[in-house]
């Protein structure tokens, strides 16, 4: 297969910035005596390119505020991009219509992390799941409908007698369960998860995330999965990609991030996850503030807390090269070899 | 004397629909530096347990039986007054969000100081040298300014420095802490453990520390209490806990993380889920979930049985204790 058949979505240059300065009078300011007009931006995505490649699953981890969520939304649709575009199949699907993106609609599904808010709580758990099927299959019978909502809720271990009961009478792993059997009940290709199992308890996430490994294999599902537990990353992923304040550090095949992980930032995440054995962690310390995206440090997003950076770092960006694992990582100190 | 000592808790909450039990048959005891941790899944009833030892339980909650011996005193029969001068003063509480514990109105050092004036008799001036001081414990970078700030104006990592700091600024005994860095990143979380552990080692403050992650417990604490649908179910040194759990929902808890299992295979699930408190099952809470029950699991309560350093609550682990021992006894006959 060629690169281009291989990748399901591509992520090219994306940029988002949201404004947080509020209306036109808001941005008014006295300065130096003179009255002008002053904008403040968020730069929640800073030249992101990735590609989710078909009947993989590609996790996005990074802390909180780095721009998972926005990734995730851009590539559904629900946020128009600042600049850059986004692919699926081949095809361009940033800029369509509302009538345009209709098909991909169904294609693309997306699962929350709040099980709690995502659910309609004045539909019974049968609407809600029947409601995406006849929107997309305004031509199916009541019968195939039914059929429909049967067989998805029989594969994600829904008990079809649930069906007349409403989303608050059940617990979060259920609740979560019913939003998978929303998102799978389309057949769709592709699925952006983002947090799916982050408000659910261990026993419980261990049933979702099952469910998800079971549906990834019987419905050749292609996964972009967002998550801060690394663990399970280790576990589900295909590959990673590592954020840090809007930029992609590092993109390697799971195993390989685990093992050698590359990039500062990676190395650091990977010794922070508290183990099961016991004894002191012996995890790296950053040093130094976290930068906010309101004021983006130049250069290097991270060199504010690397212990590697120079002054090269603060003043140009790193480009993302690929590694001799099979992955990329964007650091002037790998990439010079001095680290 | 134990510094902490708590014996046969039961708390109640009287909801309209009745009363439900919370809590009960909670004995434990925390020695000076010593560090404990409390894990279960949500509603097992982690924060009410912490909530109850400082008496901080809101309505329609309350104690309904036993004691909290802090120095052989009983703080659940302790009036408001004499509750307010030991908290945060000798045992202090760091909650999971810190906004729970800052004042959006005010600078983080108009609380700092207002918290030390209300408990010692020192000047504005030495009560704002003290706070700057905490602050520089807890690593906050250039803490005299900062200190003038208002917690919005901090970042979330920083914030629950802070929250720490105002903890530590009575030089507690005891530090309960409630989840405190589940809202953080692992790198902040992992600078916020390490700086918790240092500060508790150095000033010999015990800790009992709440949450729901094995690895966090397994990494900061030495004792460890395992609960479920309001009862400990099984108690003792972390090791052995984290090791070779001996309650069946423990050992379920401990299979279930993604790191038990091979990348890409299923996970072991625990099937079902925890009951609600107003639908706790008779006998053992936990038998409609369990591999292993007997018919004693579905009506009799399971006592405790020591097995190794540990005490377990089920029936399966006593009977085989049982076994062993008449095993061991069969062997000295002959
Ligand atoms: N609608 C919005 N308006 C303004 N700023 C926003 C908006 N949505 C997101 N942001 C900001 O963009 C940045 C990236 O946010 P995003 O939600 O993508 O982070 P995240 O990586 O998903 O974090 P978390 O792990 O906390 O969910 C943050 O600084 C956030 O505050
Ligand atoms: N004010 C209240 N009124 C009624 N029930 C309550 C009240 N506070 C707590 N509960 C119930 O007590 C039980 C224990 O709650 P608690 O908050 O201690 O759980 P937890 O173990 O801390 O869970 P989590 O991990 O989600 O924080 C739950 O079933 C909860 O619904
Ligand atoms: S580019 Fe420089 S600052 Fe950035 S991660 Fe690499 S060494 Fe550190
Ligand atoms: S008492 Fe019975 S049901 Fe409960 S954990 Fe033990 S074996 Fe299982
Ligand atoms: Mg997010
Ligand atoms: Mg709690």
């Amino acid at each position: 297969m060629n690169a281009q058949a291989k990748s399901l979505v591509q992520i090219r240059d994306l940029y988002k910035r949201f404004s947080i300065s509020g209306d036109f009078l808001d941005q008014l300011k006295f300065r130096g005596g003179k009255l002008v007009r002053e904008q403040q931006h968020v730069h929640a995505i800073n030249g992101v390119n990735l590609d989710v490649q078909r009947g993989e699953a590609l996790c996005v981890v990074g802390e909180s505020g780095c721009g998972k969520s926005t990734i995730a939304r851009t590539v559904m649709g629900l946020l128009k991009p600042s600049a850059g575009s986004i692919s699926y199949g081949g095809e361009r699907i940033d800029h369509l219509s509302d009538r345009q993106i209709l098909p991909y609609r169904r294609k693309m599904q997306m699962i929350f992390q709040n099980p709690y808010a995502s659910l309609n709580p004045r539909m019974t758990i049968a609407q809600t799941l029947e409601e995406p099927v006849r929107f997309h299959n305004p031509k199916a019978s009541a019968t195939e409908v039914r059929d429909k909502v049967h067989e998805v809720m029989q594969s994600v271990g829904i008990d079809p007698s649930w069906g007349k009961r409403f989303s608050h009478e059940f617990s979060g792993g259920q609740r979560q369960r019913i939003s998978i059997a929303r998102a799978l009940a389309v057949d769709p290709e592709f699925i952006v998860a983002d947090e799916p199992i982050s408000a659910l308890d261990v026993s419980i996430q261990a049933q979702v995330l099952n469910l998800m490994m079971d549906a990834q294999e019987s419905r050749n599902l292609t996964y972009l999965f967002i998550t801060h537990d690394l663990s399970v990353v280790e576990h589900f992923g295909t590959r990673v990609a590592v954020m840090y304040l809007g930029s992609l550090c590092e993109l390697a095949p799971t195993k390989a991030l685990f093992a050698t992980p590359r990039h500062p930032y990676s190395q650091a995440l990977l010794s922070a996850i508290p183990r099961l054995e016991d004894g002191r962690p012996a995890h790296i310390r950053l040093q130094g503030e976290v930068s906010t995206p309101v004021n983006l440090p130049s250069g290097c997003v991270f060199h504010g807390r690397c212990p590697h950076a120079n002054e090269r770092c603060s003043r140009e960006i790193p480009t993302l090269i690929a590694t001799s694992e099979g992955g990329q990582v964007a650091c002037h100190a790998v990439q010079e070899g001095r680290f | 004397m134990a510094l902490l000592e708590v014996n046969n808790l039961e708390v109640r909450f009287g909801l309209r629909s009745g009363e439900v039990t919370a809590l009960r048959d909670i004995n434990f005891s925390l020695e000076r530096g010593e560090r404990l941790g409390v894990v279960g899944e949500s509603g097992a009833g982690k924060s009410v347990l912490g909530f109850s030892i400082l008496n901080l339980l809101s309505k329609p909650g309350y104690i309904a039986g036993g004691e909290i011996l802090f120095e052989g005193q009983n703080l659940a029969a302790m009036s408001p007054k004499q509750l307010r001068s030991i908290r945060g003063n000798r045992i202090s509480m760091i909650f999971q969000d810190p906004m729970m514990t800052l004042n959006p109105v005010l600078t983080i050092g108009q609380q700092m100081v207002e918290c030390l004036l209300a408990h010692r008799r020192i000047s504005r001036t030495d009560a704002r040298r003290i706070a700057v001081q905490k602050l520089k414990q807890v690593q906050i970078p250039s803490p005299e300014t900062r200190i003038d700030q208002y917690p919005h104006e901090l970042s979330g990592g920083m914030r629950q420095r802070i929250v720490i700091a105002i903890g530590l600024l009575m030089d507690p005994d005891i530090i309960i802490a409630d989840e405190p860095t589940t809202a953080l990143d692992v790198t902040i979380q992992a600078e916020i453990m390490d700086l918790m552990l240092d500060l508790c080692e150095r000033n010999s403050v015990a800790l009992m520390l709440i949450t729901h992650d094995l690895g966090i417990v397994s990494q900061m604490t030495r004792q460890a209490m395992v609960m479920y649908a309001g009862r400990i179910i099984e108690q003792g040194p972390t090791k052995e806990i984290i090791n070779d759990a001996q309650h069946p929902y423990t050992q379920g808890l401990m299979n279930a993380l993604p790191q038990m299992a091979l990348p890409g295979q299923r996970l072991n699930q625990i099937r079902g889920s925890m009951p609600p408190l107003q639908n706790i099952p008779t006998g053992c809470a936990f038998n409609p979930r369990c591999d292993y029950v007997m018919d004693a699991c579905r009506h009799e309560l399971p006592g405790f049985t020591r097995s190794g350093g540990c005490r377990v609550a089920c029936h399966m682990v006593a009977q085989m204790k049982l076994e062993e021992e008449a095993a061991a006894r069969a062997l000295e006959v002959n």
